[in-house]
């Protein structure tokens, strides 16, 4: 078994920036051609495109409303049409728009849940037919820590990331027999654009309560989700991979 | 047309849950008389709509438990 993905087809939601985007161009070193999805950054998508392209590989950029379900089907229909086959997807959009539950709107916690969870059942589903034809594949869902250990501010957040893992579960239960792998990855305190946000206090905060000490890069993210693509990872399904310095232990 | 529609239906049955083509009577059940879970149902469903060129409906597809069931709804798809 190697880490090479030479030969496989890739598709990653949300690939035009922060860690979806570090995660689509991994993919892309390992060999694998790769697709990725865009709600608005169009821009930002075909450079990520240009980039996966520059080192031999396949690239797509789609726009495509994480949301919506019949355009997961369309998404994949031309994946399939163009490239043959869907091998990995990555199920990496997502919005926070955190509030204290006192003061959350019924807005902010739908749209929440519906951008974060709803996408990840979307596209899970509409790659499980072609998976199954296809007599495997490898389905690796973006959750956080705080889908494990709750965070204030961010009930909505954490609700759609916990969703997601119960979701993947079921779904490796499900596809298990077709040799179709489900796993998570939990993603601690990561540099990207979303932590950006947080005022300086709170990332010291953060800082403290991670046994390694310092915030982790997109890029140490990209890696779990390599060998969780790979066949390095055969015999690994339903499991959540904390990659968070050891933040939720 | 109905009798081709039904060797073919019957064909992709023997092959798909590797059951003996005597057992693949109308009324058997993919289920409870041949043995299939239920991914397999839905791989058969797969099979049929690639075989026949046609899309078929959760909601129709749900309503396919026999292999007369199937060839009834496919046979009235295709005429």
């Amino acid at each position: 078994m190697s880490l090479s993905l030479e030969g496989k087809t890739c598709l990653v939601t949300g690939g035009s920036r922060g860690i979806g985007k570090a995660i689509a161009l991994k993919l892309a070193d390992f060999g694998a051609d790769v697709a990725i999805t865009y709600a608005r950054s169009a821009d930002a998508a075909e450079e990520v495109k240009a980039e996966i392209e520059k080192k031999g590989c396949k690239a797509k950029a789609i726009q495509a409303d994480a949301v919506s379900f019949e355009r997961a089907e369309e998404v994949l229909a031309e994946i399939v049409d163009d490239w043959g086959k869907i091998d990995v997807i990555v199920n990496n959009a997502g919005i926070t728009k955190d509030n204290l539950i006192l003061r959350m709107s019924e807005e902010q916690w739908d749209d929440v849940i519906t951008t974060n969870l709803k996408s990840v059942f979307n596209y899970s589903k509409a790659a499980a037919k072609p998976m199954m034809r296809n007599r495997g594949g490898s389905i690796i869902n973006i959750s956080s820590v705080v889908g494990i250990s709750g965070n204030a501010g961010q009930s909505n957040y954490s609700a759609s990331k916990a969703g997601i893992i119960g979701f993947t579960k079921s779904y490796a239960k499900e596809l298990a027999s077709r040799n179709i792998r489900a796993n998570v990855v939990a993603p601690g305190y990561i540099l990207t654009d979303m932590t950006d946000e947080l005022n300086e206090k709170v990332l010291e905060g953060i800082k403290a309560e991670t046994p390694l000490g310092r915030a982790g890069e997109a890029d140490e993210v990209a890696d779990a989700v390599v060998f969780l693509s790979s066949d390095m990872s055969s015999y690994i399904t339903g499991e959540v991979l904390r990659v968070d310095g050891g933040m939720a232990m | 047309m109905s009798q081709d529609v039904e060797s073919k239906v019957k064909a992709i049955i023997v092959d798909k849950l590797g059951v003996d083509e005597s057992e693949v009577t109308a009324d058997a059940n993919f289920t409870n008389d041949l043995g299939a879970d239920s991914l397999d149902t839905v791989e058969l469903i797969m099979e049929f709509e690639k075989e026949f060129d046609l899309s078929i409906p959760d909601e129709d597809a749900e309503n396919i438990a026999t292999v007369g069931d199937a060839v009834t709804y496919l046979s009235g798809k295709l005429s």
